[in-house]
């Protein structure tokens, strides 16, 4: 695999993108002279899969938004910029991005599936690769203050709780 | 998105990440991470192909599965396509734009700041 310019592909850097520097460049280029602290920690918690994943409910979180015209048929729109919960079925057609970073310009996210992969979890379920999808998935906006990324992180274990989940899959975009 | 991992598996709740932004994941430091080294936006699976969406989440229920310790990070064995172009031109920093940038930036700050007040009446 070669660049553009056909020299062999450079190792003397991670091959990775590494989104802190480009975003720290980027952001210093639009005059924000405090570079964004990302969360850093030198260790993290571990809770060992106890169960066969063939038994387990599976909980979805997802950093994308609820479409402004997809409204419930029984409740208030999400409000934006807030935690919420989606049904699993009908799997939405189609999500909130545009507020999110991600590469506008590589790609696109037409195809929810590519981020929130409902599908693909009915068919690991229709396997008996996993018990199931829970019936409603969470939505957690990003960027904003640690306070209320800790009542999101309150809210969405008592979700969690309340859908009988067992294991979480978090797909930030 | 990782801060919510890391407060699931404290409470007890087995947890994987799937996604694209490897340093900003292993930075925060999660428990179970399945990168996927493809543009910010598809970390499931490249748009309409199905099989490389479905070997995806299935690795990341692999990764559940198999991790004995936190931090595990496996890296899905796919590329985004030949062409690495991809990688330079996400969020890069025209030389010749940094007027344009910054002035988008003061545009953006003083929107922030009207808005901070209208969520404040909110809240």
């Amino acid at each position: 695999m070669t660049p553009d310019d056909g020299r062999p592909l450079s190792r003397s850097h991670r091959n990775h993108v590494s989104y802190i520097d480009k975003s720290r460049e980027f952001y210093a280029a639009h005059g924000y002279d405090e570079p964004y602290r990302w969360a850093t920690n030198t260790s993290a918690p571990f809770t060992p899969l106890t169960k066969p994943l063939s038994a387990c409910t599976v909980g979805l979180v997802t950093t994308s938004g609820i479409h402004a015209d997809d409204k419930p048929a029984d409740a208030a729109p999400p409000l934006p910029k807030r935690s919420y919960t989606w049904p699993t079925t009908p799997p939405p057609k189609r999500m909130f991005t545009a507020d999110l970073s991600w590469d506008k310009q590589a790609t696109h996210t037409d195809d929810v599936e590519t981020f929130l992969p409902i599908q693909r979890l009915r068919e690991l379920e229709a396997d008996g690769r996993i018990g199931r999808l829970a019936d409603r998935f969470y939505g957690v906006p990003t960027e904003y203050s640690q306070r209320r990324t800790g009542l999101d992180c309150e809210r969405i274990e008592r979700w969690c709780r309340e859908d009988d989940v067992d294991v979480v899959l978090l797909i930030p975009l | 998105m990782s801060l919510v991992a890391r407060h699931l598996e404290a409470a007890g709740l087995p947890t994987v990440v799937i996604g694209s932004a490897r340093d900003i994941v292993e930075q925060c430091a999660v428990p179970r991470f399945l990168f996927v080294d493809y543009p910010l936006g598809n970390p499931c699976g490249k748009p309409d192909d199905v099989e490389n969406q479905r070997a995806i989440v299935g690795m990341g229920f692999d990764v559940l599965g198999r991790a004995f310790a936190p931090q595990t990070t496996v890296q899905a064995p796919f590329v985004w396509s030949e062409d690495n172009s991809w990688r330079d031109h996400y969020m890069a920093v025209d030389p010749g734009e940094l007027d344009r940038l910054r002035a988008a930036g003061e545009a953006r700050r003083h929107e922030r700041a009207q808005n901070k007040i209208r969520f404040a009446a909110a809240d």
